[in-house]
């Protein structure tokens, strides 16, 4: 690991100030990736600010019903707090799927949003990735590329987004509140992680110094009963190839609302918004169910070794939305 | 860049002063000499550095000691209290749960702290069966470990075993969480 400078910060402006006088500077959540990352030599802050202090570490209501939760809860806590899991379970098992508790009981809410890619050529300095070192080239589209992504690619990289909170927090329509050298500002979870384009070193779209200080869940009745499906090599303790977070509202067998979006196959948390179009206004049965999936992915650009996951995610898509739909009758 | 620092551990308060880079697993086994928590990986993936961070188990190899300056932290040598076994401990010999024993430390500190956020009403992947993940949601009370070994086995995820003593290391500890 290089040299760095250590500081804490004890409010979100300090911290602001702080990072944004130094180019190579990083906010330090739990450590639990920055800290994996420096010791790969991936990461190279020269200054840590540590904001465990300086965001909140509670869960509240607010006034229209929605919940704040603080950028420095836990994972652990955010799992364990009954608000979230009576009325977003999707929140609550997301997180419980990935990691260990030993993470969880360590890792941030902020920290986990802005977790970075595990391509494995992002975090072994010896190879070529874009992400890590611009114009270097992408290792992954000719080589080991059966984890990584199938939509929204481009020809300079095709990882994936890894967390899992942040699929399920697509789905429910969440809002990352900031404080930045510009001001503060909320963006919908939707549009905090981008698609690699040509500039894939920009995981996000945050600027350097941009501190994320809580998310905001809306009220979302539908929300009460939802879902996590994450498919894995192993039954436990791995990322996702593929992972869906879903929540519906059935009345009279039409569907009246839908939330869906998708792990393990893009950049970002995979709102499937076209999927749920074709949803809404008609009857919840498997054939419509797979048809929507179908059209989500008609687009699915698939690599050497990952076609697999275009058969998987649509009928990880099915299974979890009729599972809603059955528990409901 | 050097910083002082306190920690106590095991019950032992402790001065020392730290790089910036060393992890709480390198200060509490190369300055401190508490050998109990291993490095098996060094990247948070097997458990085997896993001590008891202001209660709470945590993997020490991906914290920095200057993060967690004044904190708690109890080793499996620190379950020991005056040399008398914890009863987690004397449960892994009796069921034969180790081979090397190498994870073993790390285990052990696991599994106590798991019995804690059981009965605390913490919720694991495996609390959220039913199909539209009602059953996590309900019921906020302790969890009952001693008759799923399901649980157990979800809850234990991050503490890996080369030898593969997962058969005799889920029994120990389902004896301990039924008395
Ligand atoms: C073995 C292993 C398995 C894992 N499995 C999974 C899994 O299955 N699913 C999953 O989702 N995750 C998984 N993880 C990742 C884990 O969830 C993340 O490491 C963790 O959530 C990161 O949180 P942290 O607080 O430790 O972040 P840190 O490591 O402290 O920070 C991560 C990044 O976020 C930045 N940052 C932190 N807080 C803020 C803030 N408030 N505002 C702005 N920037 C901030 C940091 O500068 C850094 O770039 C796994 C990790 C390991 C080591
Ligand atoms: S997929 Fe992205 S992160 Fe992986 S090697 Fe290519 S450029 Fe790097
Ligand atoms: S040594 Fe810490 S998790 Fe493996
Ligand atoms: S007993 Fe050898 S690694 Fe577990």
């Amino acid at each position: 690991m290089r040299p760095f400078r250590y500081e804490r910060a004890t409010d979100p402006d300090g911290a602001v100030a702080l990072l944004s006088r130094s180019p190579q500077a990083a906010f330090l959540g739990g450590g639990t990736n920055l800290v994996d990352l420096m010791k790969l030599d991936v990461a190279r802050p020269d200054l840590l600010i540590d904001i465990r202090g300086a965001v909140s570490g509670v869960i509240e209501e607010l006034p229209d019903g929605g919940v704040r939760i603080g950028a420095g809860v836990s994972n652990s806590d955010l799992a364990a707090e009954p608000l979230i899991r009576e009325r977003y379970p999707v929140v609550a098992q997301a997180v419980l799927n990935g990691a260990s508790t030993q993470l969880r009981n360590v890792a941030t809410v902020g920290g986990n949003l802005l977790q970075r890619t595990r391509c494995l050529y992002f975090q072994d300095i010896t190879t070529a990735c874009n992400k890590r070192q611009p114009g270097s080239g992408c290792s992954a589209i000719d080589g080991h590329n059966r984890d990584l992504a199938i939509l929204g690619t481009s020809p300079d990289c095709i990882a994936t987004q890894p967390s899992d909170l942040a699929v399920a927090l697509a789905a429910v329509d969440a809002t990352v509140q900031t404080v930045g050298p510009d001001g503060s500002r909320g963006i919908p979870l939707t549009e905090l992680h981008r698609l690699p384009g040509s500039e894939p070193q920009h995981d996000n779209v945050l600027a350097h110094g941009e501190l994320i200080t809580a998310v905001d869940l809306p009220p979302l009745a539908m929300a009460a009963r939802s879902r996590y499906r994450k498919i894995r090599d192993r039954a436990s303790y791995a990322f996702a190839l593929v992972s869906v977070a879903a929540a519906i509202d059935v009345a009279d067998g039409q569907v009246r609302d839908v939330r869906i979006a998708l792990g393990g196959v893009a950049h970002k948390p995979w709102r499937a918004r076209r999927a749920e179009d074709l949803l809404r206004g008609g009857p919840a049965t498997e054939d419509r169910l797979r048809r929507a999936a179908e059209a989500e992915l008609a687009e699915a650009q698939p690599q050497s070794d990952n076609a697999f996951k275009i058969p998987l995610a649509r009928n990880a898509i099915v299974r979890t939305v009729l599972d809603l739909v059955e528990a409901e009758r | 860049m050097d910083t002082e620092i306190s920690l106590r551990v095991d019950g032992a308060e402790r001065r020392l002063t730290v790089d910036t880079r060393t992890t709480l697993l390198d200060a509490l086994r190369e300055r401190l000499g508490n050998t109990s928590p291993k490095k098996g990986c060094d990247h948070g993936q097997c458990g085997a550095c896993t001590v008891l961070l202001d209660g709470r188990r945590a993997n020490s190899c991906l914290a920095l000691a200057v993060a967690h300056d004044g904190a708690e932290i109890v080793t499996a040598a620190g379950l020991a209290a005056d040399g008398d076994l914890h009863p987690m401990q004397r449960s892994f010999i009796a069921h034969d749960a180790f081979q090397c024993g190498y994870c073993t430390p790390g285990q052990i500190v696991s599994a106590v702290a798991m019995l804690d956020e059981a009965a605390n009403g913490w919720p694991s992947a495996v609390t959220f069966e039913a199909p539209d993940g009602s059953d996590g949601a309900v019921g906020t009370g302790p969890v009952d470990l001693a008759t799923s070994p399901d649980e157990i086995r979800e809850r234990m995820s991050g503490n890996l075993c080369r030898c593969a003593a997962y058969a005799n290391i889920v029994p120990a500890i389902q004896e301990v969480a039924q008395s």
